[in-house]
């Protein structure tokens, strides 16, 4: 009634954490004892419980609002420390001549193989469909669901795939606005991180995968191919990000 | 990465750590904020806690030598909890670490308590068993951290966070069975 086996070894087969010596031996001995068997069922559905359950608690985007403004503060006051006045003037002065540089050169649109969207639209969707209950307008990980959801309500149709097998489960789908047009925004999950991918048509021609922006702790990787305009952003790892872009792009 | 967390931290940091920083730490920020979460039981103290954290992180970041970024952070998060806890709730802190491992009856009331289990009633099963009985199960199930993870933020041997584990979900077990029977009839 009280096998050995049940009160440790049990726990580290569960979490694949036994070398494959042990592993089998702890599968020979799952055959004959009833108990591990049992308390292994039981061990599953606690931990499929548990992770299923929506536990897992995102930081508020409040958070990350006073974290940024905290790093400015620990950056910039100790770099004031050390600059004389006279480069803060020099400083002052380069800050004027870009301010009406940029002045002149905005909006930045229209400029050739920039995208129809700014940086901070697209970390400001990715950001929002984090509140509760943004995330999906259509909640599946079937493509076959998320594909035709997207019917009649935007006038193209998102290529949507899901990627479970290569780490990638579609999570769902979503209608955002991004620079004053309706755009899919197809939802992929990482581990325990979101990944938005907004898709969009475009005219221009196709391009490689842009290499990753970072901004607010967020990366975002931009890509154009057959006529739509691809834009993923996450607070995955960049190489994470650019496994998915390439899954996507292929 | 065992023992202190952090290095100096007296240099002066410039826009490249605070780069470096932003791309390797930033992105934990979510794991930070999960674990102040369950470890205080509050949201808005794990606000100010996960900040705290956050802060320490960046300021010991050249201490940072690379690798692990996410168990670095959560180490620093934990610390800072446990200090938190000791100042603003010792009393938490007391409960013994339950040294002894109770058999476990193989019956199946306790696979129906789980399989029926929801989120309220999870989360206040979790709330109930001690900080660190509470710690190994989150970083394990919700963060999906190795052994080798928790070893080197819970400070705990690596050979024993097997047992650590199977000590906390017996206790999460037992706490959801008890809760069970008077939840289970409100829930209907």
């Amino acid at each position: 009634m009280n096998c050995d086996f049940t009160r440790t070894v049990l726990h580290g087969y569960l979490d694949g954490e036994l070398d494959a010596t042990r592993a089998a031996e702890f599968e020979r001995h799952l055959e004959s004892c009833r108990e591990c068997a049992t308390s292994l069922g039981s061990e599953e559905s606690l931990r499929s419980s548990l992770q299923r359950s929506g536990l897992y608690e995102n930081a508020p985007v409040t958070l990350r609002k006073k974290i940024h403004a905290g790093l400015d503060a620990a950056t910039a006051s100790s770099v004031a420390i050390r600059i004389p006045v006279w480069r803060w003037l020099a400083v002052a002065a380069t800050i004027l001549v870009v301010a009406s540089v940029s002045w002149f050169a905005w909006p930045p649109r229209a400029k050739d193989g920039a995208t129809p969207f700014t940086v901070a639209e697209i970390i400001d969707a990715h950001v929002r469909s984090l509140q509760p209950g943004h995330l999906t307008d259509v909640a599946s990980t079937d493509q076959h669901t998320v594909k035709p959801w997207f019917d009649g309500k935007l006038a193209f149709v998102p290529p949507v795939k899901d990627f479970a097998d290569e780490g990638f489960p579609l999570v769902g789908g979503r209608l955002d606005v991004l620079g004053g047009q309706n755009v899919a925004a197809l939802v992929y999950s990482r581990r325990k991180h979101i990944i938005n991918v907004f898709v969009m048509p475009t005219k221009e021609p196709d391009t490689p995968i842009h290499p990753p922006g970072l901004r607010q702790g967020y990366q975002w990787r931009h890509w154009r191919r057959q006529g739509m305009e691809y834009c993923a952003v996450s607070d995955v790892s960049d190489s994470d990000l650019y496994e998915l872009a390439q899954l996507i792009y292929q | 990465m065992s023992g202190s967390d952090q290095g100096k931290g007296s240099d002066v940091l410039d826009a490249q750590d605070r780069a470096r920083f932003e791309q390797l730490v930033l992105p934990h920020l979510d794991a930070a904020f999960n674990l102040a979460r369950w470890l205080l039981k509050s949201r808005a103290d794990s606000e100010d806690v996960a900040q705290e954290a956050m802060l320490r992180a960046y300021r010991f970041f050249r201490g940072f030598h690379g690798g692990d970024a996410r168990a670095w952070l959560l180490q620093i998060v934990r610390n800072t909890c446990y200090t938190w806890l000791e100042k603003n709730r010792p009393v938490e802190l007391m409960t013994e670490f339950d040294e002894e491992l109770h058999p476990q009856p193989s019956a199946s009331p306790e696979a129906l308590a789980i399989a029926g289990a929801n989120r309220e009633r999870l989360t206040r099963a979790l709330e109930t068993l001690p900080p660190r009985f509470r710690e190994v199960l989150v970083l394990r199930e919700l963060e999906g951290c190795s052994y080798k993870e928790i070893a080197s933020i819970t400070a705990i041997p690596i050979g024993t966070v097997m047992s650590a584990l199977a000590r906390a979900r017996q206790r999460l077990q037992r706490a959801l069975t008890h809760a069970s029977p008077q939840e289970a009839s409100r829930e209907l």
